[in-house]
């Protein structure tokens, strides 16, 4: 053990990281990347989110199921500070992110936000830029000059969002001439380019073809080695073949949240029961 | 529930006649085409006058010869106002622009609360206020204050002019680009600012430009305020506290005069000026908004 302790101090940082676990993955002592504490999320005064409490395993694919208008989607954007930028938004509580809260200074938003990436329900590629552009725009916006570095990444992560092969030859075209499906990759490829360590996905395939959703579904299993994914879906059937945990949320409230086995085979609410069986939706 | 007895009862009140709405299709688009030519048909022939009577007046001193002795043979050219012209235009447009564009940006995405709205409200009444008195004002605040008829004054008074017409146009502009622009560049961890200036700003670009352009033809045209601040002369360029000449000035002054020559050349010198506005407003759009390659805008790095 000590050996190899000391070997893995010559070697550079990014292989400790990439090489070796930081922590042994054991049911007794689960790391949490994500935690968040008693968020109460509102707009004009009117409650979306109630005091919701949940912790996020790294590694892990957590997704957040729920019928219309329970507050998912703006949970998730309370993860990552953009609940706030709406008009008229409130938020209360503490996300923690490695131990830090998001929330207790208001400059670090910013930073914050490098570290959480965000995919949305619609896809947005910037419309004035290229498809380089749009995946280079979050490196030189936030000050990336070095060309090799920007080329290296763009070209990484569009491989990683699996629409490399597809548009390699027209990196020049314009990001909005792509199709739909192919947005949205552009849009994951656009988010993992800023190297962060969550990514939150809106309902990433809603508005998908089944094989583009397939695409969508085969790159989050590839993701989840590394990045730690909060899904939004309105479709059980992907909760079902993407994530590892799920939690169930019914007007503004954490119903139920555990592993995604259990929650679609053996739930222990009767809301939660009757949501998974289709009974209501 | 709908029963299928209240369907058919529904259905029996669509009204099925097709050919009644066919010819009031046909009366309507007839309406509007009727309009678009009276609209066109003015500006047509104002145009076609203006060429008409001015392109006799053009040659290469009329457009560089300072004005001559007014009803001699040597009638001159009207270089001085041209340059007076493009000076003004150039130096309006450095003060106007940005403090224009600054101001569009505050309104649209800080001016939510009671300071922007009483702003806008502001705003508007200065693009409604007659520039008469805006060239008063100029004449009050430079003209007596310095001692002099000047091109400042005269670009003073200009940008005042150009100002609430690009802010308001700036602020439009930037409120139609979709939220999930903004959203999308937050959530890459981009600073507010640059949000707005690399992707907001390249979004609404065609909407700016419109509004810079859009101003600067209606300062192009300007003549009352001028007579307050330029004052008018018959000399190139001098200095920053002299009088000077301007292409609508010189129209106005020549149109007085009763010489066969003198009406010629502000033929001549209208169409000079509506020249000078056509390119520029080509020009700037064909350098600002044409596609480049695939991409339309590349970012750069840095900002």
């Amino acid at each position: 053990m000590e050996v190899e302790d000391l070997e893995s101090q010559q070697v550079d940082k990014m292989e400790t990281i990439t090489k070796v676990p930081t922590a042994p993955k054991s049911a007794e002592d689960p790391r949490y990347k994500l935690i968040a504490e008693n968020i109460v999320a509102s707009y004009n005064g009117i409650q979306a989110v109630k005091g919701v409490n949940m912790k996020f395993r790294e590694r892990a694919v957590t997704a957040l199921i729920g019928p219309s208008g329970c507050g998912k989607t703006t949970f998730l954007r309370c993860l990552n500070r953009m609940h706030e930028l709406s008009k008229n938004a409130q938020v209360t509580g503490k996300v923690l992110l490695d131990g830090q809260d998001l929330y207790s200074n208001k400059e670090d938003a910013i930073i914050h936000r490098r570290k959480i990436g965000m995919v949305f329900q619609k896809p947005n590629p910037f419309p004035t830029m290229s498809i380089y552009d749009n995946v280079a725009a979050g490196l030189k916006l936030n000050g990336v000059k070095d060309r090799k570095i920007v080329d290296q990444i763009v070209q990484g992560c569009l491989e990683m969002a699996s629409l490399w092969n597809e548009v390699k030859n027209d990196l020049k075209k314009p990001g909005m001439s792509l199709s739909g499906g192919q947005q949205q990759r552009l849009c994951i490829a656009r988010a993992l380019a800023i190297q962060p360590e969550v990514l939150l996905m809106d309902e990433p395939a809603s508005a998908l073809d089944p094989i583009a959703t397939q695409k969508i579904e085969e790159m989050i299993n590839e993701l989840k080695k590394e990045y730690t994914i909060i899904i939004v879906t309105h479709n059980m059937q992907q909760a079902v073949r993407v994530s590892d945990y799920t939690g169930f949320m019914y007007l503004g409230d954490l119903v139920e949240f555990g592993e995604t086995k259990q929650i679609f085979e053996n739930p222990r609410n009767e809301i939660t029961a009757k949501y998974v069986q289709g009974q209501f939706g | 529930m709908i029963t299928i007895e209240q369907r058919a009862e529904f259905r029996k009140h669509f009204r099925n006649n097709i050919s009644s709405r066919q010819a009031m299709d046909k009366i309507v688009k007839g309406i509007v085409f009727g309009c678009v030519a009276l609209a066109i048909i003015p500006l047509g022939s104002i145009l076609l006058e203006v060429v008409r009577q001015g392109a006799p007046a053009l040659s290469t001193d009329f457009l560089t010869q300072e004005p001559g002795a007014i009803g001699s043979d040597q009638p001159g050219g009207i270089g001085p106002a041209i340059q007076g012209t493009l000076m003004l235009i150039g130096m309006s447009s450095l003060v106007g622009v940005p403090v224009g564009v600054l101001g569009g940006i505050f309104l649209s995405e800080y001016g939510n609360n009671r300071y922007g709205n009483t702003i806008r409200f502001f705003n508007d009444v200065l693009a409604e206020f007659p520039t008469i008195v805006i060239g008063l004002f100029a004449f009050i605040a430079i003209v007596l204050t310095f001692g002099s008829f000047s091109i400042i004054a005269g670009t003073f008074a200009l940008s005042i002019i150009m100002l609430p017409i690009i802010t308001r146009t700036t602020e439009e502009s930037l409120k139609l680009v979709p939220v999930t622009y903004r959203e999308a560049g937050y959530a890459l961890g981009i600073k507010r600012w640059t949000v707005i200036t690399r992707i907001l700003l390249t979004s609404a670009k065609s909407g700016l430009v419109t509004g810079i352009m859009l101003s600067v033809a209606r300062i192009a045209g300007e003549t009352a305020p001028l007579i307050f601040t330029i004052l008018g002369s018959d000399n190139f360029f001098m200095a920053f506290d002299q009088p000077m000449d301007a292409l609508p000035l010189r129209i106005w002054r020549l149109s007085l005069l009763p010489y066969d020559s003198a009406t010629m050349q502000g033929w001549g010198a209208a169409l000079v000026l509506i020249l000078i506005v056509l390119t520029l407003n080509i020009g700037v759009r064909y350098l600002f908004l044409r596609k480049r390659g695939g991409g339309r805008f590349r970012i750069t790095a840095g900002g």
